[in-house]
């Protein structure tokens, strides 16, 4: 068995990535169950596919390149819940499936496999499907409230295209959008039980979204529709807490958070696009090893069990 | 013991062996840029083909006059002219073609393949032999990049050299003739040759090994 | 003022919109070439951000107050090169004079930007868009800065990933290019900053 040199965290045990990967999915369930409610059993399958596409795509490729096969890690599963959860579900399963197959292979894998990967998975694979298929990733519907699959679906912007909606409503869920974003409730539950079970830490979700709102104070945005719509705090939560893509020290994580909440913010404003959070996350990935290199402090991760 | 190169081996030097984008990896603008689809990824290598014979050609004639100091300013001079020419021909017989390759076709002057192969070849072999190694090259360079061209065209737009293959139900993976998918398809199909060459490789070595 | 605001968003635009490598393609050779040390890639950037803020300005001198004028519009790739060619000549002793080091460190890549397509791209853009001289110089000057910004960014994420498990055929260009098209899907975001 040759030395397995990688990159902070290091998580070598796969029981203990297994665990952590397993909070996470446990966190993502009343989101996930939101968007069952709010959007039909349609929901379920794009979460179905994608974790079965993403354990898939990674089993398939650790059996070619004669690597030791460690779906059994869940980080696959995670990845592709992920990636489910940020598809509109009228778009195409097939599209959650190639999106699924590309996080793992082509972010994940092919740069080393977990730890290595530099930009998040999920993330990046949505940006590429967005940019593969606008149309079919925009397509947002209306709620349906039906076990249907996307029974009578009607197409709808979302509030960052205009669509008007009260705080009440964008903050319970009845709102357009993809599937895990729409219920701040449900995301907030997943959040006080990562923050419950020491999974994360408080600071990058508030330092994010605190950072955002600031911001959209200062340029005249109604800061409480901001925050509470779009995928701002799906996430602040669930894709700018990935420990491998994001700085190790807590001084790196503050300049991160901050860096995620001023671009979702300028994105949002500036661009020809209505949401920024994907591309704010994954430019702050791009950028963590600098941050990491030039801002030296106490580490945050590898402190061990507790 | 020095083996002199057939005028058949430099050519396919150029083709396989040295292929400039899949083994030397030179001139990688223009592969990113052009690879939208087939026909620019040809049209675009037979210009370079072109402009590499002709400057190999009259940079090898003049090898034993150019004095070595201004060697590479010389090189560049023989290069723009003919590039000059290329951008005229091209505007005046194929104007579709010089619209889509744009800013590229002044852009061969700094193909690092050709200033490459005027340092490394034509200033050191005969006329002949640098105008075979000139068209290797450029082949191989046009093949490459035709190569590209037609993956990205056919998943990104559904079609092959203008001809709609994918039929009306496709759905083009839109991202693959845009900037990112321009590089991810480059950067796997490099990959994917450097498996194909290390088994051919390997292969050759194995009967080499056997026969030895 | 709204002259002023124009000027600032084409700036950006310059940056992060149009970005000489993310979406231009330009300067592709030195960028994965000089970008797997943070140091060297910084002394790179800035190398080129000089030779392209100067070569701007030149070029688009001598193309408006000499070519045109004698009606030799059709000789500016050879006019462009040339003068690229000196003024590289001119950073090359400026810098093997101020830093031995960086002139070591950046080895046989220094004489390379002449034919560095970012350089000689410029020059042919700034005419082709019919730029002003303030407008052509600005492109010059950040679009090169976005090239710095982009190999510096290349260089941190490649000194991270030196430990990394990537399988054998991708070592080096493949993944290299990989990468650089990742960050061209997350440079996406800036598009439509600047007008």
């Amino acid at each position: 068995m040759g030395l397995h040199v990688s990159n902070a965290p290091f998580i070598y045990n796969r029981d203990t990535t297994r665990s952590l990967m397993a909070d996470v999915i446990l966190a993502l369930l009343p989101t996930t169950l939101a968007g069952i409610f709010f959007f039909g059993l349609g929901a379920l399958l794009h979460v179905l596919v994608g974790t079965a596409s993403a354990m898939l795509a990674e089993y398939a490729y650790q059996k070619l390149t004669h690597k030791p096969v460690r779906i059994r890690d869940c980080s696959a599963a995670l990845t592709g819940m992920l990636l489910a959860l940020n598809m509109p579900v009228s778009a195409p399963l097939w599209v959650t499936l190639i999106g699924s197959a590309v996080a793992i292979v082509l972010v994940k894998e092919l740069f080393g496999g977990i730890g290595d990967n530099f930009m998040n998975p999920a993330l990046t694979a949505r940006a590429i499907l967005m940019a593969s298929w606008p149309v079919a990733m925009t397509a947002y519907t209306q709620p349906v409230f039906s076990l249907g699959l996307q029974a009578d679906a009607v197409s709808s912007a979302t509030v960052l295209h205009g669509l008007s909606a009260t705080p009440l409503q964008m903050f319970l869920g009845f709102i357009p959008g993809t599937i895990g974003e729409v219920s701040k409730a449900a995301i907030l539950i997943g959040f006080l039980y990562l923050l419950l079970k020491g999974v994360i830490t408080w600071h990058i979700p508030v330092i994010y979204v605190g950072s955002y709102a600031l911001l959209a104070l200062a340029l005249g945005n109604n800061v409480l529709n901001g925050v509470l719509s779009g995928g701002l705090l799906f996430g602040a939560v669930f894709m700018a807490t990935d420990y491998v893509t994001n700085p190790m020290t807590r001084g790196g994580q503050i300049i991160f958070a901050m860096g995620c909440g001023v671009l979702t913010c300028l994105i949002r404003n500036f661009s020809s696009y209505p949401e920024g959070v994907t591309f704010a996350i994954l430019l702050m990935n791009i950028a963590t090893p600098l941050i990491d290199k030039y801002v030296k402090g106490a580490r945050v991760y590898g402190k061990g069990k507790k | 013991m020095e083996k002199k190169q057939s005028l058949s081996g430099v050519f396919m030097n150029g083709v396989i062996t040295e292929n400039p984008t899949f083994r030397l990896v030179l001139g990688t603008c223009p592969t990113i840029a052009v690879t939208t689809n087939a026909v620019n990824g040809i049209g675009m290598g037979l210009a370079a083909t072109f402009v590499l014979v002709g400057s190999n050609l009259v940079i090898s004639l003049l090898r034993n006059f150019i004095p070595d100091k201004v060697r590479i300013p010389a090189f560049v001079v023989v290069i723009c002219t003919f590039v000059t020419m290329v951008q005229m021909l091209l505007q005046a017989y194929v104007p579709v073609l010089y619209e889509s390759l744009g800013l590229f076709i002044p852009l061969i002057v700094v193909n690092c393949i050709i200033l490459a192969r005027a340092e490394a070849f034509a200033s050191k072999n005969a006329p002949l032999a640098s105008v075979m190694d000139g068209l290797g090259m450029g082949l191989g360079f046009t093949a490459a990049i035709t190569i590209i061209g037609c993956i990205r065209e056919l998943f990104g737009s559904g079609s092959l050299f203008g001809l709609n293959i994918m039929g009306a139900g496709y759905q083009p993976m839109l991202i693959l003739v845009l900037a990112p998918g321009g590089f991810i398809v480059f950067g796997l199909v490099l990959g994917i040759a450097n498996i194909i060459m290390k088994r051919a490789d390997a292969k050759k070595a194995a009967k080499e090994g056997a026969q030895a | 003022m709204n002259e002023l605001l124009k000027i600032l968003m084409f700036m950006v635009s310059c940056v992060l919109t149009h970005n000489f490598i993310f979406s231009r393609f330009l300067g592709n050779c030195p960028f994965l070439g000089v970008s797997n040390k943070v140091e060297t890639a910084v002394g790179m950037g800035v190398a080129v951000t000089f030779v392209m803020a100067l070569a701007s300005l030149f070029t688009w001198l001598v193309y408006h107050l000499v070519l045109v004028k004698l009606g030799l519009r059709y000789l500016d790739t050879i006019a462009f090169i040339l003068i690229i060619a000196g003024l590289v000549q001119f950073v090359e002793m400026f810098i093997k004079k101020s830093s031995p080091s960086l002139y070591k460190a950046l080895g046989i890549y220094l004489p390379l930007i002449t034919t560095n397509c970012a350089v000689l791209g410029v020059a042919v853009l700034n005419v082709s868009e019919g730029y002003n001289l303030l407008y052509s110089v600005l492109n010059g000057t950040f679009g090169a800065l976005g090239f710095l910004l982009a190999i510096v960014l290349m260089a941190g994420v490649r000194e991270r990933l030196e430990t990394s498990d990537i399988p054998e055929p991708f070592r080096g260009f493949p993944i290299c290019i990989i990468i650089a098209g990742l960050m061209s899907v997350a440079f996406m975001g800036f598009s439509g900053f600047g007008g």
